[in-house]
């Protein structure tokens, strides 16, 4: 009885909860959803009225024709893939590895490593966007795709070394005593012991750090802007133009755009389960 | 053979000393018991011989050979944790089968090893599953079992059964009692089970505040304490003490002057004790008995009484103020707040002295000290 007063508090709690996220929600799925709408429509439907679903009448695929029909918008696409996952692959395989080794090892200069990767968090990569430009510039990497790569994993590192961190704290020390007493050597203590153990939070990091990647338009503008090295984000500006733009064409190539990032959270988030752990101590 | 010797071992974590200075011959075979008071170094000793942490100083040698700077692997041990410490994410099998594996043993031979391992600790049937679908005991038995499997020359336990139920805990022991019969191999397990303790080991280490209180058998540390530490922590209920101060002396026994008024006396040797040196008399609950005419009488007011059934545990307070507990039969009809007279046989006492060393006792029970062995087998060979 006495939790009762407890319990309705939290229900009321629970309810205002759900009100602000659900509002946020809203609004933040909101243009999207204008986007894949008007998508689906005429250019003149569009106009007319931006918020209306697609009728037999205004429905159109003009703009998917246009987009598919162009040769090179396969080429942006696969651009942003192999930029995104070559980048996330090295962001989680070297975060995870800088995070075990600044946890788990002792040794000169681990505490200020640490404080440089914090400090990476907090600044952004984007100030030294003309440093940069200098160095692949004298790298001769401007207008590849290493240059874009190179710059997402220095981007996407500080924050995956500081949250898997966290994570691998938790991870129990009998665990990594019993491997070491079963002979188990420091590397594959990490790869068979300690990642399968973090994935959950890999997961976390690999979603964190891909969607930025995907979106940027800054870097593959500045490092990377030749016919053959645009990622989508840059492709789609080709149909913004100063006088005409071809709504259709744009609208189309965002809907597109959006279903790869889709797959890959889709895949990250089934391993977002908690208590991988569990029966591991205790 | 895999003797384990350690030589003035000690630790310490930056500028705090935890062990100082631990002398250990432990031969091949042999169970031996670390038991303790909480933070005392047990666990800490442990690691330092399975090699999880440096050794600060002092030699450490595992069969003939000295050990102090091989990682753990290299050592011929196997460590079972208190946590247990299972690999979550790999079946019973895996995790049983994970250190071969690393060592490049064969398939069969894994397999083989492996389902003896399982039978041995009756978990044949749980290879396939996940840690987490285990209940503790059936986890506990997996780490057994995957220590067992690499055939180690000496198993280390740090309190294995501590997260067993009562019952569980009993029938675990006994498995383990039976496995080092059968395994015969060196090991070092620690408790704070006084049970497991006493029937465990070949013999028991008592530490205190990371030194070595006193080593030996387990009947020759509950009769012969060595100190009033090991005394008292030897035995459940804890041993009584009672101040007091020596008030004669004679040649088999001295008499004691009880801060509650009584005079006792105690079948010890006095060694260079003088009349008026200050002592302290021990008497464990099991001594004491409910009539006053065992030996030396105390009477006091029962403040509490534990009935388990065969036996019950009452508490008094004497006339000064020294509670005492004495263990009564299980059909006592003392009630709270009662006045009791009870009393012990003098070479039942123990005596310690100002310093708490203990006084040799005259008339022990059936086992004698290391000493008194090696001085009955001098005495044998004499008049053989
Ligand atoms: N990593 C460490 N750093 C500093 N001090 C430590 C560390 N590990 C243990 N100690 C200290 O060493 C002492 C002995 O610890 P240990 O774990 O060996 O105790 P224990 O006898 O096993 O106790 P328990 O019975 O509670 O398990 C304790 O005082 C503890 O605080
Ligand atoms: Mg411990």
């Amino acid at each position: 009885m006495i939790s009762l007063p407890g319990l309705k508090h939290n229900t009321g709690k629970t309810l205002m909860t759900h009100a602000v996220l659900l509002t946020y929600t809203v609004i933040a799925l909101f243009p999207i959803l204008v986007i894949i709408v008007n998508a689906f429509k005429s250019r003149k439907a569009i106009f007319k009225d931006p918020l209306a679903l697609p009728t037999l009448d205004s429905f159109s695929l003009e703009g998917f024709e246009q987009v598919l029909g162009r040769a090179d918008f396969g080429l942006y696409f696969g651009n942003s893939m192999i930029v995104t996952l070559v980048s996330l692959f090295f962001v989680l395989l070297l975060g995870a590895m800088a995070a075990w080794a600044l946890t788990e090892y002792k040794f000169r200069g681990n505490l200020f490593l640490a404080v440089l990767i914090a400090m990476g968090i907090m600044i952004p990569i984007r100030l030294g966007t003309v440093s940069i430009l200098n160095l692949m510039a004298s790298l001769d990497l401007v207008n590849t795709l290493t240059a874009l790569v190179l710059v997402y994993i220095a981007q996407g590192l500080p924050l995956a070394v500081f949250i898997l961190s966290e994570f691998i704290r938790q991870v129990p020390k009998e665990l990594k005593e019993a491997a070491r007493c079963d002979n188990v050597s420091e590397y594959k203590i990490f790869f068979t012991i300690i990642l399968p153990l973090i994935r959950p939070a890999m997961a976390t990091v690999a979603v964190f750090t891909m969607i930025p990647i995907w979106n940027d338009l800054w870097f593959p503008l500045i490092l990377a802007p030749g016919e053959s090295t645009q990622t989508i984000t840059l492709g789609v500006q080709q149909f913004i133009g100063q006088y005409v733009t071809d709504w259709n064409a744009v609208l189309s190539s965002l809907t597109l755009a959006i279903v790869p990032v889709l797959v890959l959270y889709v895949i990250f988030s089934r391993q977002l389960i908690r208590g991988l752990t569990s029966g591991a101590v205790k | 053979m895999a003797d384990v010797k350690l030589s003035n071992i000690k630790k310490s974590y930056g500028n705090t000393p935890v062990l100082h200075g631990i002398d250990l011959d432990i031969k091949h075979g042999e169970f031996v018991v670390l038991v303790g008071a909480s933070g005392c170094g047990k666990s800490t000793l442990l690691r330092l011989i399975a090699g999880l942490e440096d050794i600060s100083s002092g030699e450490l040698c595992i069969g003939e050979q000295q050990v102090n700077s091989l990682p753990p692997a290299q050592r011929g041990i196997a460590m079972v944790f208190q946590s247990y410490a299972l690999y979550p994410h790999m079946t019973v099998f895996k995790n049983m089968s994970y250190g071969l594996k690393i060592a490049g043993k064969g398939k069969d031979f894994i397999d083989a090893k492996v389902r003896e391992a399982a039978r041995i600790l009756h978990i044949d049937h749980l290879l396939e599953r996940l840690p987490r679908e285990l209940s503790g005991g059936q986890r506990q038995r997996v780490a057994i079992g995957r220590a067992i499997v690499r055939d180690p020359n000496v198993f280390l336990f740090d309190e294995p059964l501590s997260n067993l139920d009562a019952a569980l805990r009993v029938k675990t022991r006994v498995e383990i009692g039976k496995l080092h019969q059968e395994l015969g191999a060196t090991i070092i397990y620690v408790t704070h089970d006084q049970v497991e303790a006493m029937t465990l080991g070949d013999k028991i280490v008592v530490m205190n505040q990371g030194r070595v209180e006193q080593c030996g058998t387990p009947l020759e540390l509950y009769q012969h304490p060595a100190t009033r530490f090991v005394g008292g922590f030897i035995g459940s209920p804890k041993m009584n003490f009672i101040d007091g101060k020596v008030a004669a002396i004679g040649s088999d026994h001295i008499e004691i002057q009880l801060s509650n008024g009584c005079r006792s006396r105690a079948c010890v040797e006095a060694g260079d004790l003088k009349v008026g040196d200050s002592v302290t008399l021990g008497v464990r609950p099991e001594h004491i008995e409910e009539r006053s005419d065992a030996g030396t009488l105390l009477s006091g007011d029962v403040s509490l009484v534990e009935r388990l059934g065969e036996a019950s545990f009452i508490y008094m307070t004497l006339g000064d103020g020294t509670e005492m507990v004495v263990r009564g039969s299980g059909e006592s009809t003392v009630t709270t707040c009662e006045r009791i007279e009870v009393s012990f046989a003098p070479h039942n006492a123990h005596v310690f002295d100002s310093n708490d060393r203990a006084l040799r006792r005259l008339k022990p029970g059936n086992v004698h000290s290391t000493a008194q062995l090696a001085q009955l087998k001098a005495v044998g060979q004499e008049t053989l």
